[in-house]
């Protein structure tokens, strides 16, 4: 490919999708009608807590009855500081997450700094807006932006309606199928400046009673080793909670829901 | 109608070399060279703002002597090329190689087409994933041609010099604090002395996680003159 260079006046700046679409990869238009039977992704949270923000979201993904992915990664960082969940509709939404990673380092490459966490938080918005087209055809998709604000070292997170509705949270959000038990789990064990071992133990329980309660919600797959993905956001940066500790976290609250069963 | 004076191509093409080396020869010099974990470049540069070296992709990094706003706009042409090909297809298959033969049309084409030839050269240094023989540094002159260095490079004015220098102080696998000193007094040169104040430090190391540039912060750089 010839290197694009555009004239002055007419240069799509530091917007990655604009110059996609301005050297002919931009998305096509949708045909019309309703897609069936593709793969859904689900169950995310997040909260707020001490040092920064924990992201966790289960592993499933499901086509109408069936399961077509058991290690689905719908958490995942978008740059050093932030991290991004997903729900809606599997292809959209890995997509979406490509190209906003893509985003966040071509802007802070191009203009020498990197955008703030709100302007991410509202770039990530217009993405699931141009996503309406498809979300109409039932291809939604609705992420969780989570990160920690470096201007005002605050841990920060934001939820999406498909409409690229964006809307500030102060203490936690859940989104997805299991989004109203994993929320409630959620909202019942939330207090203000948790440490950071209660805060993965609450998303974990929280994506637990998901999983109980939700079919297209994965659990703790210990056959195969399979764990949700549970990160935390701090000062520090990413940084992804070992499936050896989500391990040993899901033994005792199996071992305590095996006790209340025994009664 | 006028008819146009002859101008025979080889005084063409020299009174175009002419220009372009006059441009890029006002401006300070830059050098870059292999150190232990992979490439260290140090411009002679004392804004912190405008930079001449910068990252263009997770192994690549981009710099450039001359007119700011020309190397700007190429320095901003391969990040593109290198975001759209990785976006199309895979991070791994976006290399130095490529990218400096894009330059190389780009300048080339300038330089024989365009209303003048770009003042400018510039440097494309990718850093291997295993320490000897991956990394890459080439230079890409005013008029297009390519050339690939195996351990140093030098741009800008006054580069024979400079690269003498260099070359006679490098050692292979030497750390980032001697090299940058190295470049630094390549730079300086015997006459002048100058100030950790007076220069630009960016690094590509390898292991450093996938996005290999770093940029040396002014107590970092003071921190290697002191060492």
């Amino acid at each position: 490919m010839a290197m694009p260079v555009f004239p002055v006046g007419d240069d799509p700046g530091s917007d990655f999708p604009q110059l996609l679409s301005r050297v002919g990869l931009g998305q096509s238009p949708l045909p019309t009608g309703v897609v069936a039977g593709v793969p859904h992704a689900t169950t995310c949270v997040a909260l707020r807590f001490a040092d920064g923000v924990v992201m966790a979201g289960d592993r499933r993904a499901t086509a109408g009855h069936l399961i077509s992915h058991r290690s689905m990664e719908k958490v995942v960082q978008a740059d050093r500081h932030s991290g991004v969940a997903i729900a809606g509709a599997a292809g959209p939404a890995v997509e979406m997450i490509r190209l906003f990673q893509v985003q966040l380092e071509y802007y802070e490459k191009v203009q020498g700094t990197a955008l703030s966490l709100e302007g991410k938080a509202n770039q990530l918005a217009a993405m699931v807006r141009a996503n309406l087209p498809a979300a109409m055809q039932g291809m939604g998709v609705v992420p969780i932006f989570a990160g920690y604000d470096m201007r005002r070292s605050v841990g920060r997170l934001w939820d999406y309606d498909m409409l690229g509705g964006r809307y500030e949270e102060r203490e936690f959000v859940a989104t997805g199928s299991g989004s109203l038990h994993a929320g409630t789990v959620v909202k019942v064990g939330f207090r203000p400046g948790l440490d950071r071992s209660a805060a993965v133990e609450l998303v974990a329980r929280a994506l637990w009673e998901a999983a109980e309660a939700d079919s297209a919600t994965g659990g703790p797959d210990m056959i195969r080793g399979i764990f949700p993905i549970v990160a935390t956001i701090t000062a520090q940066g990413w940084a992804t909670v070992s499936d050896d500790e989500l391990a040993e976290r899901y033994r005792s609250i199996i071992e305590q829901a095996g006790q209340v069963v025994e009664r | 109608m006028s008819m146009p004076f002859y101008v025979a191509p080889e005084q063409a093409m020299k009174d175009r070399a002419d220009f372009a080396r006059k441009g890029i020869a006002r401006g300070r010099a830059l050098v870059a060279l292999r150190w232990r974990d992979g490439i260290v470049i140090v411009a002679e540069n004392t804004s912190q703002s405008l930079r001449k070296v910068s990252e263009i992709y997770d192994r690549i990094a981009f710099a450039g002597v001359g007119k700011y706003n020309e190397f700007d706009q190429l320095r901003v042409a391969g990040i593109r090329s290198a975001e759209l090909t990785g976006y199309q297809y895979s991070r791994d298959d976006v290399d130095a190689r490529s990218l400096a033969n894009d330059y190389a049309q780009l300048l080339g084409n300038a330089f024989t087409h365009g209303m003048k030839p770009m003042e400018v050269e510039i440097l494309v240094a990718e850093v291997g994933l295993e320490p000897g023989g991956g990394d890459q540094i080439f230079q890409i002159m005013y008029d297009g041609t390519v050339i690939d260095h195996a351990d140093t490079c030098v741009l800008g004015g006054d580069s024979d010099a400079i690269g003498a220098r260099l070359a006679g102080g490098f050692v292979d696998g030497a750390d980032l604090a001697a090299s940058v000193r190295l470049g630094s007094s390549a730079l300086s040169g015997s006459d002048r002395v100058l100030g950790p104040e007076a220069f630009e430090v960016a690094v590509l190391e390898r292991g450093n996680g996938r996005r290999c540039f770093r940029r040396g912060s002014a107590a970092d750089v003071a921190r290697f003159f002191e060492a």
